[in-house]
């Protein structure tokens, strides 16, 4: 079986005639509702009404000013729980469809090639993100306009992130998730791939010679299930990276199984039944109505032909089987039912409960973390003056599923406190 | 089922709807097409001396995703010997005897000329004639069309030449390009004319392509004026209907012409005055099928109103018409925005706020807009209504404010009393 092979995107570019339509049904409402509900606040209203009058270059700056991540986002985006939900029309089930436009006028963009944003003028201050994916581009690219040089550090061997390692091939092509990159990168970041900040690079030197430091190095691997045989166990995004890098998966067997039921498990789910594995079936310790996953992502794993295995938790893996036991919740607490294990045979099993936090990079930067996650107040400073924080590596747990949208928000942010911060001590 | 027969100067018709003299009633093959499809008459595309015409000819307007709310056009009238049209015209009248065809006619402005082309005209069992004094293009260069229709002695000099030898009514077709349609109109009938037919098209210049700076429609990279017509003209075409309609020295019947697509816009113009309706852009833009919609919608409407026939609307609404200073002063009506089918778009808010009286008050709560009417304040001018995407979201409400009618004339003439 041949990596990449994972069939057409789930999502059509809309014709010029769709666009038309579309665009034009859109009522330009005052004070937006989809903008208000964009975690970036994109002006909706004005890039739509932008495209219905054919500048679509200035529909493009208006998003992509709001939000660096863009076209990822115009893929990826939960709209129906963001700008489409928050529609005026969302009530008659015929909301605008604003992340279809939105790929429109970014995809116009990225075909034309022209860079729409210059940095500003240079201001001496030399700024380090650790992490590249949409968080850390994100603000990189403000940054840079801002005047600051910055410098990414970056573990993988591309920018991009999740976006470009763990969002499956069929949600998000990589030449939009490498072109986003670069587009940030076109403005004038240094950028460093291949490098673990605290293994290749150290923290003191991070931070002796920049003015800030912004942490935007998201989460770690999926966590180990803790079982006996979990070692058989695929960790999702590495298989997701596998398959989005082209690197050899070996045979998935008829017969897949994956734990839990978040949206990465949907998407290696999926994907495992596009790579051509016949019987492919979620197994979840919890019931449906406790699945993280969207109802749209639930709905699409279904339309895809993934089975569902409910109240269930893996309790041994073997070569060729897996071992689960029953639960049932007993007073709002989950527990397994006695006697009641089953084995089924599996020819591959994917671990996707959830992504480890990276603990020990962070330590290092001496700020302070609550269960994993950065402790940052609302300007997105960390407990250390110049450190700040954005992306994955805030997210807490509880909240609403993490989102590249919220990510590029978080950069904003960051970049906005990084700026005040470094022109507030060159004053000092 | 109501009688949908109509009658104009005595021409009568199944229906009230008439194909205008234009590119659909152009040939015999469209006009039996049409009859087929089931309209009530056709004015045979302006018979006259024929002419070369140019390419290209016709531009559209069209809005946001809307095609064609208006076009315009540079052709001139038939382009085919009048024998031949002659012929068809004959065929047609055999084949739908019930139905009425009317010859617009053009001519230069010459007693001889008038006569000759009438009485080889009327040879045909044709029912009517228009006089067409409207082409505003390339005909008006020559010394007809709108040229005639903007000389109010002119019009009453070849209305009366063609009547001196006409055996069948003479409907006489007026243009909008002038101040006050009723001075055409008066001399129309001062030339003896049975009928008025308006409004033809009104001057325009369609655009201009922003890639080659080329006028819309081009011909070898230039335009000239041509005529507006479609939905985007109503309005113009309604007030000039009504005004002929409530004029005593008019005082003859009507034929609506300028954007009737719609049964809606046929019935405002009979109400309005018209005695019958002419049809074109709805037809270049849909075809000849359109007339079972007409029918159908008209029929229904009259039905649900118990009215037995069209003749029932004629110039029954065209007396609410009448000049600013006979308006009740006193009649006040407020805003109401129906929270229950508000979608919470806010274009009310923002055109009251910047285009109005400031008296819409917006509180976002939880993230939704909730929009309300300061009815204290609220002037009633209409504009969150129309802005509103929800049918009957926003209404407006009459304030019973217990004051008399008063007009502006009635107070001005009291102040005056009280003055003298």
């Amino acid at each position: 079986m041949t990596s990449r092979d994972t069939g057409p995107s789930i999502q059509r570019p809309l014709t010029d005639l769709e666009i038309k339509l579309e665009a034009n049904r859109c009522l330009y409402c005052y004070d937006a509702p989809c903008m208000r509900a964009c975690p970036t606040h994109i002006d909706v209203a004005s890039f739509i009404a932008k495209i219905a009058q054919g500048n679509l270059k200035g529909s493009a700056r208006d998003i992509l000013s709001a939000n660096p991540m863009g076209a990822s986002c115009a893929r990826v985006c939960p709209t129906s729980e963001l700008c489409e939900g928050a529609c005026v029309y969302a009530k008659d089930d015929t909301p605008i469809r604003i992340g279809d436009l939105q790929r429109y006028a970014v995809d116009a963009l990225q075909r034309s090639g022209e860079q729409l944003f210059t940095p500003g003028p240079p201001t001496g201050k030399k700024v380090a993100i650790v992490g590249g994916g949409p968080a850390g581009l994100s603000a990189a690219r403000d940054l840079r306009i801002y005047g600051h040089a910055v410098t990414i550090y970056e573990m993988h061997d591309q920018l991009g992130g999740l976006n470009t390692y763990g969002i499956v091939p069929f949600r998000l092509a990589n030449d939009v998730a490498l072109w986003e990159a670069d587009y940030v990168v076109q403005l004038g970041v240094d950028v460093e791939t291949g490098v673990e900040v605290g293994v290749d690079v150290s923290v003191d030197s991070l931070l002796g010679n920049h003015d800030a430091v912004i942490l935007a190095c998201g989460m770690g691997d999926v966590p180990a299930l803790g079982i006996e045989g979990d070692d058989y166990a695929w960790d999702a995004l590495d298989f997701i990276e596998h398959v989005k890098m082209g690197r050899r998966i070996g045979d998935l067997g008829d017969r897949v199984a994956v734990i839990g039921a978040g949206n990465t498990a949907i998407d290696a789910l999926t994907c495992a039944k596009r790579l051509g594995a016949e019987r492919v079936t979620m197994y979840y310790r919890r019931g449906e109505e406790h699945m993280t996953a969207y109802d749209f992502e639930y709905a699409f794993a279904k339309d895809e032909g993934i089975e569902f295995r409910f109240y269930c938790a893996p309790v041994r893996i073997g070569s060729s089987e897996v071992t689960f036991v029953r639960t049932e919740l007993r007073d709002g607490r989950l527990v397994p039912i006695a006697g009641s294990e089953f084995t089924e045979p599996v020819s591959a099993v994917i671990s996707a409960i959830g992504q480890s936090r990276l603990e020990q990079t962070l330590k290092a930067f001496g700020v302070a973390i609550d269960a994993g996650v950065v402790r940052v107040d609302d300007a997105l400073q960390t407990t250390r003056a110049g450190v700040f924080a954005a992306g994955d590596c805030i997210y807490a747990k509880g909240e609403r599923e993490a989102m590249v949208v919220e990510a590029a928000e978080q950069g904003k942010i960051a970049a906005r406190s990084v700026d005040a911060y470094v022109r507030a001590k060159a004053v000092a | 089922m109501a009688d949908l027969r109509s009658t104009l100067a005595g021409i009568s018709s199944p229906n009230p709807f008439w194909l205008a003299s234009a590119p659909p009633t152009n040939s015999g093959y469209q006009v039996m097409r049409a009859f087929e499809a089931g309209w009530g008459g056709a004015v045979w595309k302006t018979l006259g001396t024929p002419i070369t015409n140019v390419t290209s000819r016709f531009a559209g307007l069209d809005y946001k995703a809307y095609k064609m709310l208006a076009m315009n056009n540079i052709e001139l009238i038939t382009d085919r010997p009048l024998d031949e049209n002659l012929r068809e015209i004959r065929e047609c009248k055999a084949a739908f005897p019930d139905r009425a065809i009317i010859a617009s006619l053009m001519e230069v402005c010459e007693r001889e000329a008038w006569h000759e082309l009438v009485k080889r005209v009327q040879e045909e069992a044709i029912d009517g004639f228009e006089l067409n004094f409207g082409c505003p293009h390339g005909m008006s260069e020559r010394g007809m069309g709108a040229a005639v229709g903007q000389h109010p002695d002119l019009i009453e000099a070849v209305t009366s030449y063609v009547k001196e030898v006409a055996r069948v009514p003479v409907i006489v077709k007026l243009t909008p390009n002038i101040t006050d349609v009723r001075v055409p109109a008066r001399a129309a009938a001062a030339g003896g004319a049975d009928a008025v037919s308006m409004i033809n098209t009104i001057n325009s210049l369609m655009g201009v392509n922003l890639e080659t700076w080329n006028p819309i429609p081009q011909v070898d990279g230039k335009s000239s004026h041509g005529g507006y017509c479609g939905p985007a003209v109503k309005p113009i075409a309604l007030n000039m209907v009504n005004d002929c309609a409530r004029d005593s020295q008019v005082n003859i019947p009507i034929s609506g012409i300028g954007g009737v697509e719609f049964w809606q816009d046929a019935v405002e113009f009979l109400l309005l005055g018209a005695s019958n309706v002419q049809v074109c852009t709805a037809v270049m833009h849909h075809g000849f099928r359109i007339v079972e919609q007409l029918c159908d919608g008209l029929n229904t409407y009259l039905d649900e109103r118990g009215l037995t026939s069209v003749e029932a609307l004629v110039g029954a609404a065209k007396n609410r018409i009448t000049t600013w200073e006979n308006l009740n002063l006193n009649y006040a009506v407020v805003a109401q925005i129906d929270q229950e089918t508000c979608i919470h778009c806010s274009k009310c808010y923002i055109a009251c706020e910047d285009a109005a009286h400031q008296c819409i008050d917006r509180k976002v709560v939880d993230g939704t807009a909730i929009l309300t009417v300061d009815q204290d304040h609220c002037v009633g001018c209409n504009l969150c209504m129309m802005v509103c995407p929800v049918d009957e979201c926003i209404t407006m409400l009459q304030v019973e404010n217990g004051l008399p009618p008063e007009s502006w004339k009635e107070r001005s003439s009291k102040i005056s009393a009280t003055l003298s």
